[in-house]
């Protein structure tokens, strides 16, 4: 592999399963060190793409090339380099804690001094160290999924792909994740992140690409892309009950777009406050007025005409 | 120089995935030490002990002696224990193979997360096959060991069974795997179930095969167990001749036979 070829670079990827495709020709480079995004609803093909990159589910159309090789002829090297944290945990409940590092190990061919050394230091590094001989089936999510990640470094490996690492956990231990994963980005581990919570994109990806119905519809840095698709600030309104139509008829031309959700009205402006004031001025009266940052989730409404999380 | 370089490649690969089929069962030990196993592995090799005594022993004392092919007269026991030697090897195996490889697979996902390092879905199967022997071996030692103490064979013979006992056990581990594969839901093992009570009871275990008519025994004859009943037999009251390696070729054909097409076929269940 030369210096600078992307460790994943993928072009016109497919993958179909019957008649259905999943990943419709995606395009993805993926340099060294750094954190890679897919961003997209249920069902855009995230964990698809997830699977073909891990050299577990062979691509239907398209070229793949993994830290320089070909997925198909050389599956168990490029694996022998991967650290994968799968969508759903699959850890072995037969097995203890710090056991679920080792047997792992063992797939990799690693000897067993090192293991026992690395096993340790890994549940250390996910705050998992006074579990470790106890059965993995009562741990909560939140140690489940450390657990996993901490299962996904166990070969030191180049680039780590992490399926929706912090779906179902509570705020505090989408943190702690979020700061372990930092930490693996300083050390130069390449990462790619699925995710459909665009607050997790923004804090963790450098770049990432927005799917929806197994296209990519976006590509960028998050702010680039909130810059490109959406303006600095959002007005959220609320009616309470009130029919939204006759509202948004109402508020033709304050701010730069306007959007209706079920439940609100978006409006898109530079500068949220003076749009807030514009509403007062043509005598609505909202129960709620919220003036928050555009986020990612913006660019998706946008992109697709849908929101992220239903 | 080139043909060196090539055998040394093919060799650290094979080197590579014993060690990778290796470590796939070494989970399992590692998964038995916890739990209640002990005690399912337990009973797998009590049942046929069971038969031993009321039907070897029992029934031995109304039915006598016995005169094999080749004119050895034997106690009636030592007729049937090398049967339930056969059938429990057959009993792990299929077990292992079969229940627990499915279960592994469909509830307990287990090998969703192992194709994504270097192990193959072969060494998966591999390494399954190789635990399900150990498990099957293990029957077989404590089988043989009261079998010797009890005068139903000598040490030297029972030291000569022990590698068929495992033969049995691979090629029953082979079928099971495929059988395994094929499961849609926990009813099908009752299929199995009748299937290998259907065998225990006619496959040579407690009477000859030569006793029934033709079409039967033709049938009973292309099973796997009547080929271990008699291996095992032939080792255990040393009475065999050449057609013994008829036997073990066609276990080994089944063995080989069931480990490929159950390797294809977990290779195409796991990564879609
Ligand atoms: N093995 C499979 N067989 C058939 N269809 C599949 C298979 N795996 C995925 N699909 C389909 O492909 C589509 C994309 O699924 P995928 O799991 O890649 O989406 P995703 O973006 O990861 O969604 P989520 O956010 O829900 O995890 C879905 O419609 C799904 O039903
Ligand atoms: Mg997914």
């Amino acid at each position: 592999m030369s210096e600078g070829e992307p460790l994943i670079e993928a072009r016109r990827l497919v993958k179909r399963f019957g008649d259905f495709v999943a990943v419709d020709g995606i395009d993805v480079a993926v340099r060294a060190g750094e954190v890679f995004g897919f961003l997209g609803p249920n069902g855009a093909g995230k964990s698809s793409a997830m699977r073909m990159i891990g050299c577990i589910s062979p691509p239907s159309g398209g070229s793949l090339r993994i830290l320089g090789l070909d997925p198909v002829a050389d599956g168990p090297a490029i694996r022998a380099r991967l650290g994968v944290c799968p969508q759903r945990d699959s850890l072995d409940d037969d097995l203890t804690v710090i056991e679920n590092l080792t047997v792992y190990a063992r797939y990799f061919g690693l000897p067993r001094k090192i293991v026992r050394q690395r096993a340790a230091e890994l549940l250390e590094f996910v705050r998992l160290s006074e579990r470790a001989l106890d059965r993995v089936e009562p741990l909560s999510g939140g140690m489940k999924r450390r657990l996993t990640i901490a299962r996904a470094l166990v070969n030191e490996p180049d680039i780590v792909l992490l399926d929706e690492p912090t779906t179902g956990l509570d705020p505090q231990a989408r943190h702690l994740v979020w700061e372990r994963l930092f930490r693996l980005k300083q050390r130069g581990v390449t990462q790619v992140i699925t995710t459909h919570y665009m607050d997790e994109a923004e804090q963790l990806c450098d770049r990432l690409v927005v799917m929806d119905h197994g296209r990519i519809v976006a590509e960028g840095a998050p702010r680039d892309l909130i810059e490109r698709f959406s303006t600095r600030e959002v007005v959220e309104l609320r009616f309470g009950d009130s029919p939204l139509e006759s509202v948004i008829a109402k508020l033709d031309g304050v701010g730069q777009r306007l959007e209706r959700l079920p439940d609100r009205i978006l409006v898109y402006a530079e500068d949220g406050d003076t749009a807030a004031a514009e509403v007062q001025r043509r005598r609505l009266v909202p129960t709620s007025v919220l003036v928050r940052r555009s986020s990612l989730e913006d660019v998706f409404l946008h992109l697709t005409g849908r929101t992220l999380v239903d | 120089m080139l043909t060196t370089l090539v055998l040394s490649r093919v060799a650290a690969s094979a080197a590579a995935r014993g060690q990778r089929s290796t470590a796939v069962a070494w989970r399992n030990v590692t998964a038995a030490r916890h739990s209640a196993y002990w005690w399912v592995l337990v009973s797998g090799f009590v049942e046929p002990l069971l038969y031993l005594l009321s039907i070897g022993v029992g029934v031995g004392a109304l039915v006598g002696g016995f005169t094999l092919a080749d004119g050895t007269r034997v106690s009636y026991a030592a007729y049937v224990a090398p049967a339930m030697i056969a059938a429990s090897a057959m009993n792990g195996a299929v077990a292992e193979t079969t229940m627990n490889f499915f279960g592994k697979m469909k509830y307990m996902r287990l090998y969703d997360s192992v194709i994504a390092t270097p192990v193959a879905p072969f060494e998966i199967a591999l390494g399954e096959l190789l635990w399900a022997l150990l498990r099957g071996a293990m029957y077989s030692v404590a089988f043989l060991v009261i079998m010797t103490a009890a005068g139903l064979t000598t040490p030297l013979r029972a030291l000569a069974t022990l590698p068929a006992t495992v033969l049995v056990g691979l090629a029953f581990g082979g079928i099971g795997m495929v059988l395994g594969t094929l499961m849609r839901s926990w009813q099908d093992f009752d299929y199995i179930a009748v299937g290998q009570v259907a065998m225990f009871l006619f496959s040579g275990t407690f009477a000859p095969a030569e006793g029934y008519s033709l079409v039967p025994r033709i049938i009973l004859e292309l099973t796997p167990l009547y080929h271990g009943v008699a291996l095992i037999r032939g080792l255990t009251t040393w009475s065999f001749d050449w057609s013994i390696l008829g036997h073990v070729g066609y276990l080994v054909g089944v063995a080989w036979l069931g480990l490929s097409i159950a390797a294809r076929r977990t290779g195409r269940m796991l990564c879609p």
